[in-house]
């Protein structure tokens, strides 16, 4: 399994930044198609959830006085609901292996890793930043909804404050997180996806472990970048 | 190169075990240029095994199969990728992209490995789902067609790219008679008229017939008879006659398990052995 996990890795590197130059362009075109797919899934469970916190943070600093920006905590939430992602991607490509289609790729000389995975990988890797962007905004919208309507603060004075304590590092950070995250969430759907076996079954024990091993792996990566990004150097 | 140029595949004592079973047991074989080669035999006997190392999906123990004179078992993905442009193939379930439409599933081979033009592609899509009988279904998604239609579509895919070679997985399972015909004839004509050479594994003996200019009948993953129609239709091999004539009793083993001996012998079987036969006995 980790042997394949590997090979998978490889592979996707040579597609997206070998293969190019050697004449074999992936298709711009599957990566829109795929970067709807996921923006459209993704973008109400992002604003819900960052609008949550965003409010929940407002209230919390009202109570104790502490720091309002929500931005240090936006990526870690657009990485739980990019989990979600995983099922759609994963059983995707599973059924397409279960139903014969990605031997019929590879008969037809069509590299199932060109085909379908550098889409998908590429369209994660450019929706997940502009995600946490977007949740961000939403965040500090939650935020502004609590300070004017529950506090009374004025609007640009909120906006002021939200801008003053938000530091570009933290965005910056979370945007790094964010394609770490994608990285992972979308190598491991995707092998899990092409080595099904067993049928409509096969599909979905693989779903569940994956998502499993995907939320294990984001989160020890996700302890090791804090510490890398907020206590190192 | 190859000192035969006639010939498009030739396979050498291919052996393929799992684990201590032997699937494919010292299979050699040629198919010619033009020639349409049957396989056939028992659920279960290697056939598509076979066909998947020809193919260069999976790789011998031992042997070798060489497609238009090259050796395809020490190939790497890339040497495969080249030589599978040459041909098409047709799966079982047709395996056609569910996210695509019937016309897209057409023209992929098109997309990936010709430099055509949007019209020129559109005009072969049209082409080949005219030969199979299936024009203006363009723009329907797999789901809404039925199973037989699949496979008529994703024979015009194998045949996109005007392969020299057609492999055929059971490509008349679940299509209606007359639609059977069509589908022959299109082998026969392709074959005949543009020097295609057509590998089908198949169950349905009318089609077999029918198309065939050899056949190999496999059992436990050896050959049990080859030849031309006539030859293996005036078989004095049993087990031969047993299958092309479709007959429950007979030399091949069905696994019956014990109750085998007693079946064998004619003896008329008590009821609860019927059945069990009803229960375990595969459809040869």
């Amino acid at each position: 399994m980790l042997k394949n996990y590997l090979r998978l890795n490889l592979s996707l590197l040579y597609w997206v930044f070998v293969a190019p130059f050697t004449g074999q362009f992936f298709s711009i075109s599957q990566i829109f198609r795929q970067m709807v797919f996921i923006g459209v899934r993704a973008t109400s469970m992002v604003a819900l959830t960052a609008f949550s916190i965003g409010v929940t943070l407002a209230m919390q600093a009202a109570h104790s006085l502490q720091q309002m920006g929500a931005e240090i905590y936006v990526p870690d939430l657009v990485m739980l609901s990019i989990l979600r992602e995983m099922g759609p991607v994963l059983i995707e490509l599973g059924t397409m292996k279960v139903s014969e289609e990605i031997e019929a790729l590879e008969v037809m000389a069509i590299n199932p890793i060109q085909y379908l995975v550098v889409p998908r990988f590429l369209a994660m890797l450019i929706m997940l930043p502009a995600l946490t962007i977007f949740g961000n905004y939403i965040g500090v919208l939650g935020g502004w909804a609590v300070c004017r309507f529950a506090l009374n603060f004025n609007t640009a004075g909120y906006i002021v404050r939200a801008l003053g304590s938000a530091e570009t590092w933290d965005l910056y950070s979370g945007m790094i997180k964010s394609v770490v995250f994608a990285w992972i969430v979308i190598t491991i759907a995707c092998n899990a996806g092409l080595h099904v076996e067993g049928g409509a079954e096969g599909v979905g024990q693989a779903t569940t472990a994956s998502v499993v091993q995907a939320l294990l792996a984001m989160l020890v990566t996700n302890a090791i970048l804090t510490g890398i990004f907020f206590f190192g150097a | 190169m190859n000192s035969n140029g006639d010939l498009v595949i030739e396979v050498v004592d291919l052996i393929r075990k799992f684990g201590d079973r032997t699937v494919i047991n010292d299979i050699s074989f040629n198919v010619r240029r033009g020639e349409t080669l049957v396989i056939m035999g028992g659920s279960g006997c290697g056939k598509s095994t076979l066909l998947r190392h020809i193919i260069g999906s999976m790789k011998p123990t031992s042997g070798s199969v060489k497609i238009f004179g090259q050796e395809i078992t020490t190939m790497n993905e890339r040497e495969i990728a080249s030589v599978r442009r040459r041909f098409g193939m047709l799966f079982q379930s047709g395996a056609l992209l569910a996210s695509l439409t019937v016309g897209e599933n057409v023209a992929l081979p098109l997309l990936q490995h010709t430099d055509n033009s949007v019209d020129e592609i559109e005009e072969i899509v049209e082409e080949k789902l005219q030969m199979v009988g299936l024009s203006g279904f363009e723009d329907l998604k797999p789901a809404e067609i039925s199973g037989g239609m699949k496979k008529r579509v994703g024979l015009a895919r194998a045949l996109a790219l005007d392969p020299e070679l057609l492999f055929s997985d059971e490509p008349t399972s679940g299509l209606d008679p007359i639609m059977t015909a069509v589908v022959d004839q299109l082998t026969l004509k392709l074959t005949h008229g543009e020097h295609m050479t057509a590998v089908v594994v198949t169950h349905d003996m009318t089609s077999a017939f029918r198309i065939a200019t050899r056949m190999i009948m496999l059992g436990h993953g050896s050959i049990v008879a080859q030849g031309t129609p006539d030859e293996i239709r005036n078989s004095p091999n049993p087990e031969v006659q047993q299958f092309i004539n479709g007959e429950a009793d007979g030399p091949i083993p069905l696994n019956l398990s014990q109750d085998e001996h007693e079946h064998h012998q004619h003896v008329k079987p008590r009821p609860f052995v019927a059945a069990r036969h009803r229960f375990h006995r595969k459809t040869a």
